[in-house]
């Protein structure tokens, strides 16, 4: 879908944004979404200040509090390169919510500039370096969970796709209603978990009926809901697990020689 | 915190009742299918959608001038224009017209204003009856419930539960689930309430200021029946309903119907511009217009807020909730339920009463990819949660910062200061990494479905820097 949106030629250096979930969590997902961009001759700087994306607080209605979170990215990433995340949630933030955040606001054209260097990790590889890989891994089926801010605010859908189909040992698995929420949306699930509950139920069901060896997303805020809920509820064919992965660890594992 | 535990409360009724969890999702799915099919090629929809969101907004800007022009248009035409600021005076408006006229017996046809008037209550408390003639409405009337939808109000009962409360309403009908014999016995029932009643009452889908003609979409034929056979016709609406030229109302009716319930048109579409002209063999001899306001010129004050007025009612917004599909609409606790009901009631009936609404959405933005006329329904959802906590008040929103806890507002002051200043960030994430094994694996409701995630010994950050990865 990504309509209209201007992406640069090959950079020589990148920013990157891992996302405090990732960071806290998920580290092994950021390091191989930095793996992934290196090996294609790319640079790849980790700010070492960088903290939370400020979602949180943002979608809880804290406008004054994200502003100062907000503020201390724009301060971590000063130069001109591409700033790649590995979250649709987190680049929808960074892309299309930081202009909204300072509108009206002194700061406003300094937060546009950030902005528009923002790239989801999925798009950035598909569409800026073209990515192209090679599957060392034995022969899987894999469900796909798009996020719905991957899906409609930033757009990729299709990249998230076209990279586990460039994997000829994979068999994409399509669960029905896929682009239907799967009940996290950050504070939601706190603040509503009966319902967060009954959607994410749904979600595991869908993705437990195809028959799938492995989940991937491209969020991991998604992938803790769902496999989460996996786990705890032992959904899945035959009570084995389904293995939940950042689409980021999943390409890197599978077209990583040191690895397979 | 009253409004949330009711909500809660609610919630869990629907979420525990297996069979209205199955309706909804079953005529949710119906409905998703049926606006996919109406509009095949995706590029014109999109164009459809622009054009619709511009003709709404184009109404809008220049509402003032329309209202007038509408007026007078109607005027011209025979048509009695009223105009209503709050609840009470358009529910007098309505009860002075059938007083005039020694009416006590009224049919309606479907309309979303008078149930935001509660009319009905108004009126039967004054010793009028007031029949609901739309298939949908009769059934929840004859249940005592309120609309579950704004289309299709009686889509949280299965055909089995309908005709259960036929049979108990109507024992001398011969019980019956099929539905077609269903509709014809309600059809019967319905046929002489509208020879009976003095006053028909609708709603207006579009009011064309240029020729002040009043649109009215339906599928049953009792609009068109409420509309000309009882003496008297009283159409109420907002005053966000004007459009500018009747060249409007096409794109305007295909968006409705498609985005709806995947109609290419609507069975019926009544284009009402007067009352029984001399030589005229039937139709009302009176027509009247009641505009209501009701908080619709606040909303229209702020620059955001103001494109949910845009809204035509289509309904397609709680269909593809995700949280609708779930709930329903009767645990919404509101009029109107799902996305836009949520971005509107708190608005009219204020954050103090329905502040919790616009949190319970995951803004996946399933409702702002559907909605016909391009409302940012997400965005709203997500200004009407900063409405209910913001702690200086402008006025754009009843209730503003009604939902404000010291406590809450505490959490984020803390959260922003550690995320403001990495090397505090920096050290709380070492911490969590050190004590990950003592941290408890139950974290509140999260873990009640779910095994609590694990937190990783290295963070990235750490990661980075073993890795060999600049900081700069």
């Amino acid at each position: 879908m990504s309509l209209a949106k201007h992406y640069p030629d090959k950079p020589d250096k990148v920013y990157f944004f891992g996302t405090c979930l990732i960071d806290l969590l998920y580290p092994e997902a950021g390091l191989a979404g930095m793996q992934l961009i290196k090996r294609e001759g790319v640079q790849v700087i980790f700010p070492q200040d960088q903290t939370c994306c400020g979602q949180p607080a943002w979608n809880s209605g804290y406008r004054d509090e994200t502003r100062a979170v907000v503020l201390n990215q724009i301060r971590t990433f000063p130069q001109d390169y591409p700033i790649v995340v590995p979250s649709g949630s987190c680049a929808g933030m960074l892309r299309h919510h930081y202009p909204e955040v300072f509108k009206g606001l002194p700061e406003a054209g300094l937060v546009e500039d950030f902005s528009q260097r923002v790239f989801e990790l999925t798009e950035f590889l598909v569409n800026v370096l073209k990515i192209e890989l090679q599957d060392l891994g034995e022969p899987t089926k894999v469900a796909l969970h798009t996020a719905c801010s991957a899906r409609r605010e930033m757009g990729v859908a299709d990249e998230h796709e076209a990279l586990l189909r460039q994997l000829g040992n994979v068999q994409l698995v399509e669960q029905a209603r896929k682009a239907e929420c799967c009940g996290f949306g950050g504070t939601f699930a706190v603040k509503h978990p009966d319902i967060s509950a009954a959607m994410v139920a749904d979600k595991a069901q869908a993705i437990s009926d195809t028959g799938a060896e492995q989940l991937v997303s491209g969020d991991c805020g998604c992938l803790m809901n769902i496999t989460g809920y996996m786990q705890h509820q032992d959904v899945g064919p035959q009570n084995h697990h389904i293995r939940g992965q950042h689409i980021a660890s999943f390409l890197w594992e599978r077209t990583n020689a040191a690895e397979s | 915190m009253q409004q949330k535990a009711e909500f809660d409360q609610r919630v869990q009724k629907a979420l525990n009742n297996p069979q209205l969890r199955r309706n909804f999702r079953i005529a949710m799915d119906g409905l998703m299918e049926k606006r996919s099919n109406a509009f095949p090629d995706k590029v014109a929809l999109e164009a459809l959608r622009v054009t619709g969101a511009n003709i709404r907004a184009n109404a809008l800007a220049k509402q003032l001038e329309l209202l007038e022009q509408l007026e007078a248009n109607c005027t011209r035409n025979g048509i009695q224009v009223h105009w209503a600021e709050t609840i009470e005076q358009a529910n007098r408006i309505v009860l002075d017209i059938m007083q005039r006229h020694n009416a006590s017996r009224m049919i309606k046809g479907k309309s979303m204003v008078s149930e935001e008037m509660e009319l009905n209550h108004f009126l039967e408390a004054q010793g009028n009856s007031c029949i609901e003639s739309d298939l949908g409405e009769y059934i929840i009337q004859l249940d005592h419930e309120t609309p579950s939808h704004i289309i299709a109000p009686a889509i949280h009962k299965s055909k089995q539960e309908i005709a259960r409360l036929f049979k108990e309403k109507h024992p001398d009908i011969p019980y019956s689930e099929d539905i077609e014999t269903m509709t014809r016995s309600a059809r019967k029932v319905l046929r002489s309430k509208f020879y009976e009643a003095e006053v028909g009452l609708s709603g207006v889908n579009f009011a064309v200021a240029e020729t002040g003609t009043l649109c009215l979409v339906e599928n049953e034929g009792n609009g068109r029946m409420c509309t000309t056979v009882p003496p008297v016709h009283i159409a109420v609406t907002g005053i966000e309903k004007v459009v500018e030229k009747l060249a409007d109302v096409p794109p305007l009716l295909k968006l409705l119907t498609g985005s709806a319930a995947g109609q290419h048109i609507s069975t019926y579409f009544n284009m009402i511009s007067s009352p029984r002209k001399p030589g005229e063999r039937d139709g009302p001899t009176e027509v009247h217009l009641v505009l209501l306001d009701n908080q619709r010129s606040r909303i229209y004050a702020d620059e955001e807020l103001f494109d949910s007025l845009r809204c035509i009612r289509c309904g397609a917004c709680m269909n593809h909730c995700p949280v609708y599909t779930r709930i329903g609409g009767h645990a919404y606790g509101s009029l109107i339920p799902g996305p836009i009901g949520s971005v509107i009631e708190p608005q009219k009936f204020g954050l103090e009463n329905f502040g919790v609404l616009p949190t319970a959405s995951t803004l996946c933005g399933a409702c702002g990819e559907v909605c016909p006329v391009k409302i940012p329904l997400p965005k709203l959802l997500h200004r009407l949660r900063y409405e209910q906590v913001r702690s200086d008040h402008t006025g754009a929103t009843i209730g503003q910062g009604s939902q404000r806890s010291a406590k809450e507002a505490l959490i984020w002051k803390l959260w922003s200061w550690a995320h403001a200043n990495p090397a505090v960030y920096r050290g709380g994430t070492r911490l969590a990494g050190l004590f990950r094994g003592i941290i408890p694996n139950k974290i509140g409701p999260w873990t009640r479905v779910r095994t609590a995630p694990k937190i990783a010994p290295k963070s990235l950050h750490q990661l980075a820097r073993e890795e060999g990865f600049d900081n700069e």
